[in-house]
């Protein structure tokens, strides 16, 4: 809805030109190249669900991949060219989040949730043995 | 006993953080992100006026007052659906509107303007969002307010609404005026 005709325009370029859609930017050798393909996977796209820069057709992503460039291109980092981003679009932009305060549950959860896991399949499975080796040290004919 | 009730007490857990998320989540909008603008001090810039007759528009001369910034653009359907109350905001605001259009053609926002009705104070033309990308521009509209400092105390992506306007604009421009 917010961005209409945008978004209309992405599908059809997306349907057929996908790669003929991305402009050719002026790199200034290959190895430039490499780290701007690098850097724009990691990097992503605002008004798309999903895409990286590097991957987008839309129109602000070839933006900001024309921002990424004139940046590396005046000698920063990737580092402060993440910056740069994040300090206008906000965390949003990283698609590896930053480890802070605020995102410990993000990188944590998974390994507390894992480990929780991990917990309780080895108190069933020791358990269970116990039992086995209970069941096994009885007298099979005790009842008889 | 205990152990009987275990996966009952996980499922519940489980069930009451999914809960929990979609409660937290239910006011905000699907898509918006928070801008990290807020509270700092506004980008500025000099731009071209839309209108080629006009002066450069430049965000200095605005300090000392508060003033909103409306991106928009022609070609955004919700921009022609916000316009009527983008008008009404800035005939009772008593603030400069300032207009930033962005990644558009001349010739199509001034026949836009022609058609619906010029809101603004000044419009600054950033067809190749050279400012857009300064202040976070990801989806018009987009409606930041100023305050007198200097500061970008609010921003909105999306229409405004009579809502909008009257429970969140107007407060804070009451508040920030001296």
């Amino acid at each position: 809805m917010r961005s209409g005709p945008w978004s209309w325009l992405t599908l059809l370029m997306a349907a057929g030109t996908a790669l003929a859609a991305i402009q050719p930017l002026p790199f200034r050798d290959a190895e430039e190249e490499a780290r701007f393909r690098r850097l724009t996977a990691e990097l992503r796209c605002m008004v798309c669900q999903n895409q990286s820069l590097a991957d987008s057709d839309a129109p602000l992503a070839a933006d900001l991949r024309r921002e990424v460039l004139r940046l590396m291109q005046e000698g920063l980092a990737d580092e402060d060219i993440k910056r740069f981003l994040v300090q206008r679009y906000s965390d949003f932009v990283l698609y590896r989040p930053p480890f802070r305060a605020d995102t410990l549950a993000l990188w944590l959860g998974p390994l507390i949730v894992l480990f929780a896991g991990l917990t309780v399949l080895v108190v069933v499975v020791r358990r269970n043995a116990s039992r086995l080796r209970r069941d096994a040290s009885q007298p099979l004919g005790e009842d008889w | 006993m205990i152990g009987r009730w275990l996966p009952l007490a996980i499922f519940a857990s489980l069930g009451l953080i999914l809960f929990a998320g979609v409660e937290l989540n239910r006011g905000r909008e699907r898509g918006t992100v928070p801008s990290p603008l807020l509270g700092r001090p506004a980008p500025s810039f000099v731009l071209p006026a839309l209108r080629e007759t006009e002066p450069m528009v430049d965000s200095e001369t605005l300090r000392g007052r508060p003033w909103i910034l409306n991106v928009w653009a022609s070609w955004c359907v919700s921009c022609r659906a916000e316009h009527p109350v983008l008008s009404a905001l800035a005939r009772r605001a008593g603030v400069p509107v300032i207009g930033l259009n962005w990644k558009d053609r001349r010739e199509d926002a001034l026949a836009w303007l022609d058609r619906f009705g010029d809101p603004y104070h000044a419009i600054a033309f950033d067809p190749d969002n050279r400012v857009g990308i300064d202040w976070g521009v990801y989806g018009t509209p987009e409606t930041f307010l100023i305050d007198a400092a200097g500061i970008v105390r609010y921003k909105r992506v999306g229409p405004l609404s009579p809502e909008i306007v009257e429970r969140e604009i107007l407060p804070l421009l009451a508040g920030s005026s001296p």
